[in-house]
């Protein structure tokens, strides 16, 4: 039995610019874009009327948290909550307990990724453990398909550790990715080292401790001639570090997360541990420059850092509770506001194209994982769609969000743009803000 | 304040300070009394919750509460609620399930009595000290304590002085800011009453970023020490891990503790002050103590009358006044 959509009427965006047509799905396969085509036999339709049809949304930085933390999200919620924010791929943290730094955890993410609405990839870590010493077995992983390595929770601190990662890394084709904060500045502090934490009496996790890593980093990319990914920048000294580095030609890339360009650090004032995050919210001024950047090219992904935490974390003092946030049901619509709600081409830039080639998802390469993210809107393509409407609003409401946790920043916020359908290997997995 | 929470100096008005440091006149006379007890609080109930020890505090608010007669609830609670497995949350659904009309907490973690106030709207909660952030009824005490001094030197009162002493009033508060709770409380609370304020420390305990304190930066200590009328001095605050900030004790005592040397050399009408527990050696020399001009033990006398006032503003406030929560 064959299964076919027809998705009607919206503005198909491609790199350059939306054009009108509808796109045929048919059995996981993009089998014709064109204007007014004829619905085929059997066909389901998805209205696009007044939306936006693109590559369906990819996220280089989701924690799944399964195994061991499954109470706060499981990789089928989890993976339900990116159908829901009109992801079609996620690239799942290491972070887990036990940690991805073996071809045995590596694969129980992969076979549970097999059953979840949408793609789901892991990411394995730098060292064991990601205790910042020995290096985890990268190539085995690497050889069943694993293709970004990190410590994200924390950076690796020795700089040694590092240059022999990267350089260690190099030919196996992968890339890594680093948590930029330098613990010795940065490891008992809660908020932004500001005059707002100094006034709070909360230590603060200093721009400055991203922003050394960030450098260290770059050198160490010149060195060793590696591939590195830039999780989760938040200033923007670290994004003109970063941009100076690329037109150096140093093989570097970078993510921002929606609650850097979306949220300060005044709302640290509260102790409401909902806001605490590594790295932290930052100042007025940082999160202009983080805005203002999504339009340039300097920044090649928007990542939600997708943290979801039990809620009795969240109940702790500001100090004790653990960092994080949800983000994969409201990324797309901040991200959207954040540009000005009139700017397809790089919305679908940030979230489809950039983040899909920085995690490989371009082609169909083996080992496969995953289909095709990312890809032109096009005939032959594996259908990983995404309709977003941009002039719908919406409210978050944290009781109605598919993650299994509740710890939103956004509660009770208006959102401008809404994911109508998410379609991952031609199947329609999400619409009108419920899964199918 | 009439009628809400205290939990921090920070906003509180000329006005509001001065409310409260009148009714603790009225309650330092019923201390005088020899039945030192009045019926004010009858039928409350007040917890007293410490998550991190301290007998002094702990002492000096029960004893406020009982003298107005309000029925304490004394509990001992773990100083790390993630040791002990439970949530803030849920410790102080717990206490509030008994049937409670304020709290009195302290706790190591900063913002932990804003939180708490946030998670039990309908209870009155006093921050008796939070992490770095706040020590509210210190600022009080020692704002009061400097007031009746003063007070009595001019043959007044300090209730018919009002704000008026402070005015000009030079204090400096020298040592530990950076991870002192009283400093913020004593900073902001002084200079809403109208004096000038300094804090004198080495660079690495002054907190990172000083902007929009209500107070000026010295590095010179001897300097400052001849520009104050007040002296406030900190505890050096070790088992924070201050040892990381300076390169040892003696040295911090050798550029920023009030020697017998500098306390003798100072005009014997500055005032010496210390919130407790001393660090005797190292911020103050042990001798400086029995100097006439030094109001540690008023300090702590004031603790009670000052804590009173507060206990009763909170619970006994006006109808109206209460709808501000």
């Amino acid at each position: 039995m064959s299964e076919v959509l027809i998705i009607r009427g919206g503005e198909v965006i491609t790199p350059t610019g939306p054009r009108r047509a509808d796109v045929v799905i048919v059995d996981g396969l993009i089998t014709e874009v064109g204007v007014s085509l004829e619905r085929p036999v059997g066909a389901f339709e998805i209205d696009a009327g007044g939306a936006w049809v693109g590559p369906g949304f990819v996220d280089l930085h989701t924690h799944l948290r399964e195994p061991g933390r499954e109470e706060a999200e499981t990789i089928e919620t989890g993976a339900a909550a990116a159908a829901l924010g009109g992801y079609c791929a996620v690239v799942a943290m290491p972070n887990t307990e036990p940690t991805v730094d073996s071809v045995a955890v590596a694969t129980y993410v992969i076979e549970r990724g097999r059953r979840a609405l949408v793609d789901v990839v892991p990411s394995g870590a730098i060292t064991i453990g990601r205790e910042g010493h020995q290096l985890a077995p990268m190539a085995e992983m690497a050889a069943i398909g694993v293709r970004i390595f990190t410590d994200d929770g924390t950076g690796v601190q020795d700089a040694a550790v590092m240059r022999r990662a990267l350089t260690y890394a190099r030919p196996l084709g992968v890339r890594l990715a680093q948590h930029c904060e330098d613990e010795s500045l940065a490891a008992s502090g809660s908020m932004n080292e500001s005059a707002l934490s100094s006034r709070l009496g909360l230590t603060g996790r200093p721009a400055l401790a991203e922003e050394l890593m960030v450098m260290r980093d770059i050198e160490l990319v010149r060195h060793t001639g590696g591939s590195l990914h830039f999780l989760h920048l938040s200033t923007a000294r670290s994004l003109a570090f970063v941009a100076a580095a690329r037109n150096e030609g140093l093989d570097v890339t970078c993510e921002v997360a929606p609650h850097h360009f979306s949220l300060d650090e005044e709302l640290c004032a509260s102790f409401d541990p909902i806001f605490k995050v590594h790295p932290p919210l930052r100042g007025h001024s940082d999160v202009a420059a983080l805005r203002a950047a999504l339009s340039s090219n300097a920044i090649d992904a928007v990542a939600t850092d997708h943290a979801p935490h039990a809620e009795q974390l969240k109940d702790l003092p500001f100090d004790e509770a653990p960092p994080g946030m949800l983000g994969l049901e409201h990324a797309a619509s901040l991200t959207h506001e954040a540009l000005g709600v009139d700017q397809p081409v790089h919305l679908f830039r940030l979230l489809s194209r950039g983040p899909a080639a920085v995690a490989q998802m371009r082609r169909r390469d083996e080992p496969r994982l995953s289909g095709a993210h990312g890809g032109a809107v096009e005939p032959g393509e594996d259908a990983n769609l995404v309709v977003f409407d941009p002039t719908t609003s919406w409210r978050v409401d944290p009781q109605a969000l598919a993650s299994r946790s509740t710890n939103t920043p956004y509660a009770g916020r208006q959102m401008i743009g809404r994911v109508r359908a998410t379609i991952v290997a031609g199947r329609l997995v999400a619409s009108e803000g419920s899964l199918r | 304040m009439a009628g809400s929470s205290l939990l921090t100096i920070d906003g509180l008005s000329k006005t509001a300070i001065v409310e409260i440091l009148d009714h603790a006149e009225t309650f330092a006379e019923v201390n005088t009394r020899a039945v030192r007890k009045v019926p004010t609080l009858k039928g409350k109930v007040v917890a007293s919750l410490f998550f991190e020890e301290s007998t002094r505090t702990r002492l000096s608010f029960e004893t406020a509460a009982k003298r107005l007669s309000a029925d304490v609830l004394s509990l001992a609670v773990a100083s790390s609620s993630v040791k002990k497995g439970e949530s803030l949350r849920d410790t102080i659904a717990t206490i509030d399930a008994l049937g409670i009309d304020a709290v009195v907490m302290r706790h190591a973690s900063s913002g932990a009595a804003v939180q708490v106030s946030r998670f039990v709207p309908h209870v009155r909660v006093v921050n008796a000290g939070d992490g770095q952030h706040q020590h509210p009824t210190q600022g009080l005490l020692d704002a009061f304590t400097v007031r009746r001094v003063l007070a009595e030197r001019h043959a007044t009162t300090g209730r018919e002085s009002g704000a008026e002493l402070f005015s000009g009033l030079r204090v400096l508060i020298v040592g530990d800011v950076r991870h002192s709770r009283v400093a913020r409380s004593d900073a902001q609370c002084y200079a809403a009453l109208g004096a000038t304020v300094r804090v004198c420390a080495p660079g690495t305990l002054l907190p990172d970023d000083l902007s929009g304190w209500p107070v000026e930066v010295s590095h010179d200590f001897e300097g400052s020490l001849a520009w104050a009328d007040v002296v406030g001095l900190l505890r050096l605050q070790r088992e924070r891990g201050t040892g990381a900030f300076v390169p040892t004790l003696r040295e911090f005592t050798a550029t920023h503790g009030l020697t017998w040397e500098r306390a003798t050399a100072l005009s014997p009408t500055t005032l010496i002050m210390h919130p407790g527990p001393m660090n005797r050696g190292v911020e103050i020399d042990s001798r400086v103590t029995s100097l006439p001009n030094v109001l540690i033990e008023r300090q702590v006398a004031s603790g009670v009358p000052v804590r009173m006032s507060v206990l009763y503003l909170a619970l006994a406030g006006t109808r109206e006044d209460a709808t501000d929560e």
